[in-house]
């Protein structure tokens, strides 16, 4: 079983009547709710919490691509798995992904990728997700019936560039290059480990199967509303004749650990309650633009994830609501082992995408929950899916062979020790570990 | 009458309302479609042969995947008026249509008598953007639509139905026809009409109505700058809609211009 901690790198600071003030969250949300000093100090705090997951062991670090929104402030992921990759040394960098579909030329996804490849030393997973309608249709202006024969011509591209050893000429529909010939190659040959996100298209099944890519369902519905969708991928593989190998599925799933049942309530309600009213507050025209989802999928009954369906599905719900309904996966280390256990069994899911730093949860929150998982309950897990091969994890280069960043001096610290940076313990610990 | 017309050996099938007798005319209708109900297509017919056919992607019309552009859906009419055997006919284009009537007639004059764009989409201002439709909710877009959101008539066109199955129909035809509107008119509804207009040579209706929200008069203002044998009439208690919210001054104004 394998673990990745995934940050959706919220904006924590909406305002309390968010919801009754702003139609939404995503798209058009006012600019100056955005104070960019409260996002220097995020940034940097969400970074420090991937650096602390992987000391901490987690198998990888997620991040992914959002565009004008307080959900999710990375509209360029692959900028936070740079830094992510010279200061880390043993998780995966899970990148889920670029919208492939948004560039052009395409090869510019294939380049980066291929940078974060080489500088981590094969620690990259390439996530090459369609987009939500919000970003890909409203935000960045793709139409929405061409969207995805965009984003499969974009995914060709991209995966003969990385494979075909010669230079070549491409004549698409959406691209044409005379001069394909990628420099740099990725460490990883052909090309790293592709995962792909989904909110629950039946058309990305039929993909993951025919291509043999890690398929990573998305929800924020949880566990026993994915099931659905797990049942689905699974039905199309066994269709298809292939091996229903567990690490071939990849979930996300909300869960928050500590030292008993009631105090995760404590700690953590106040927080959900922030994800899923503020962060997930998005506007029903938003949602899903007409095109944006293909008949079949509607006909197939899939809900949306957002939007004003999902949002009565929530309406309502009181932490032990979500907790017994599988929103969230949370409570004292023992009931968190018990819970996951069932869950990525009934999914046969073998790489598990933890969402633990949930809306407006502070730095010594994440801390606790993320280290309380990793000592007590990860352990516990490992032993799932022992039998099966993990072909989607990257294969990096051998210890011997891994460059080592030139270790950093801190001189710079008598300068900004008496700076204010209020209530990040863990920009305060690592200034502590520097001295 | 509704006919279904194969185009191009199979490309195309086309579900198509056939109305009345006399010089033909062709009516193009806007990213809704047609309704169902569009008793203007009759008071039309009284005077002409009125083709409406069915763009594909929307109704019965198939080969929407062979149409990704502006210049992919003005040679589908034409190809449709050579398979009917029409060198030349009066179009009508509404909204979505007005742009396609507008931008096939600075295609090939030779097979536009006459041309009337009533609220038509294909300009752009900045001054007066054009509200985003493909987000509006039902509610919004009957304020958007008609000049009385809570006549009868703009209820009954966002009526939400009452059982599910009727709803999930609903859903599913307006994300086929929006689909395929969104080809011309995402994320902004204009593909550059404004460098062609000018090889528009037939007599122009700009026919508007006056409380139009959607797309405002003052771009029937727009139109007349761009196309020289052009005139603006406007229409009192109408919005974007004014074929059903006004059928009889609407049909009155085409009627007086084509024959006129």
């Amino acid at each position: 079983m394998k673990f990745t901690w995934f940050h959706l790198m919220p904006y924590r600071f909406l305002p309390d009547d968010f919801k009754e003030k702003y139609r939404s969250v995503w798209v058009d949300i006012p600019r100056d709710l955005y104070d960019p000093k409260l996002g220097h100090r995020l940034y940097n705090d969400y970074l420090d919490q991937l650096e602390f997951a992987d000391r901490m062991g987690y198998d990888g670090l997620g991040v992914n691509e959002h565009h004008q929104n307080a959900y999710g402030m990375m509209p360029s992921p692959n900028i936070m798995a740079a830094a992510l990759a010279r200061r880390t040394r043993n998780a995966n960098l899970v990148v889920l992904g670029n919208s492939i579909a948004l560039y052009n030329p395409p090869i510019r996804v294939a380049e980066e990728f291929a940078m974060l490849d080489v500088i981590s030393g094969g620690r990259l997973v390439a996530g090459f997700p369609v987009g939500t309608s919000m970003d890909t249709n409203f935000c960045y202006g793709a139409v929405p019936a061409t969207l995805r024969e965009k984003y499969y011509e974009a995914h060709d591209l991209i995966i003969k560039s990385w494979t075909e050893e010669k230079m070549f000429a491409w004549n698409g529909k959406y691209t044409q290059l005379r001069y394909v010939n990628l420099w740099p190659r990725p460490i990883q040959q052909p090309h790293p480990p592709i995962w792909i996100p989904g909110g629950g298209s039946v058309e990305t099944y039929d993909f993951c199967a025919d291509h043999d890519y890690q398929y990573s369902f998305l929800s924020y519905f949880g566990y026993i509303a994915g099931q659905k969708v797990a049942d689905g991928y699974w039905e199309v593989m066994a269709k298809k004749g292939k091996e229903d190998n567990p690490y071939a599925m990849g979930f996300a799933q909300c869960v928050a650990v500590s030292e008993t049942d009631e105090q995760a309530e404590k700690d953590y309600a106040p927080h959900m309650d922030y994800f899923y009213n503020r962060c997930l507050h998005v506007y029903n025209g938003f949602a899903d633009a007409p095109g944006y989802r293909t008949v079949k999928t509607i006909k197939a009954g899939l809900l949306g994830q957002v939007g004003k369906q999902a949002s009565l599905r929530r309406e309502g719900l009181t932490w032990g609501d979500l907790v017994e309904q599988g929103y969230v996966i949370a409570g004292s280390p023992k009931t968190v082992r018990e819970r996951l256990r069932e869950a990525l069994k009934s999914l046969r899911c073998g790489h598990l995408m933890l969402l633990m730093q949930l809306g407006s949860m502070p730095p010594e929150l994440v801390r606790k929950s993320t280290e309380l998982f990793a000592r007590e309950v990860m352990p516990h897990l490992r032993d799932l899916w022992t039998g099966y091969e993990d072909r989607w994890s990257p294969k990096r280069l051998p210890e011997s062979e891994i460059a080592m960043p030139a270790p950093l001096k801190f001189e710079l610290e008598v300068k900004t020790n008496g700076h204010a940076r209020h209530g990040a313990e863990s920009s305060v610990e690592a200034r502590g570990a520097a001295k | 009458m509704k006919t279904v017309q194969n185009v191009a050996n199979g490309k195309f099938s086309v579900e198509m309302e056939v109305v009345g007798n006399g010089a033909p005319l062709l009516y193009l209708h806007g990213a809704g479609g047609l309704t169902g109900m569009d008793p203007f297509l009759e008071e039309l017919g009284r005077d002409f042969k009125v083709y409406a056919p069915h763009l594909p992607g929307f109704g019965e019309s198939t080969g929407g995947e062979h149409i990704d552009d502006v210049l992919d859906a003005v040679l589908f009419y034409h190809q449709l008026m050579d398979e009917l055997g029409i060198d030349s006919a009066y179009w009508v284009g509404h909204s979505m249509g007005g742009m396609l009537a507008a931008e096939a007639a600075a295609v090939d004059n030779s097979r536009v008598k006459k041309l009337v764009l009533t609220s038509a989409a294909g300009f752009w201002l900045d001054e007066h953007p054009i509200p985003d439709f493909f987000a509006a909710q039902l509610d919004e877009l009957a304020q958007l639509l008609f000049h009385d959101p809570n006549s009868p008539i703009a209820k009954a066109f966002t009526a939400i139905p009452d059982d599910f199955k009727a709803l999930e129909a609903m859903y599913v035809e307006r994300v086929k026809r929006l689909a395929m509107a969104s080809k011309f008119l995402w994320p902004i509804p204009d593909r550059g009409l404004k460098k062609r207009a000018y090889r528009i040579q037939a007599p122009t209706l700009l026919l508007w109505g006056e409380s139009d929200k959607l797309i405002p008069p003052v771009y029937a203002g727009e139109f007349k700058k761009h196309i020289k044998n052009s005139r603006e009439h406007l229409l009192k208690a109408a919005g974007h809609m004014p074929m059903y919210e006004q059928q009889e001054a609407f049909c009155s104004a085409v009627r007086n211009f084509l024959k006129g």
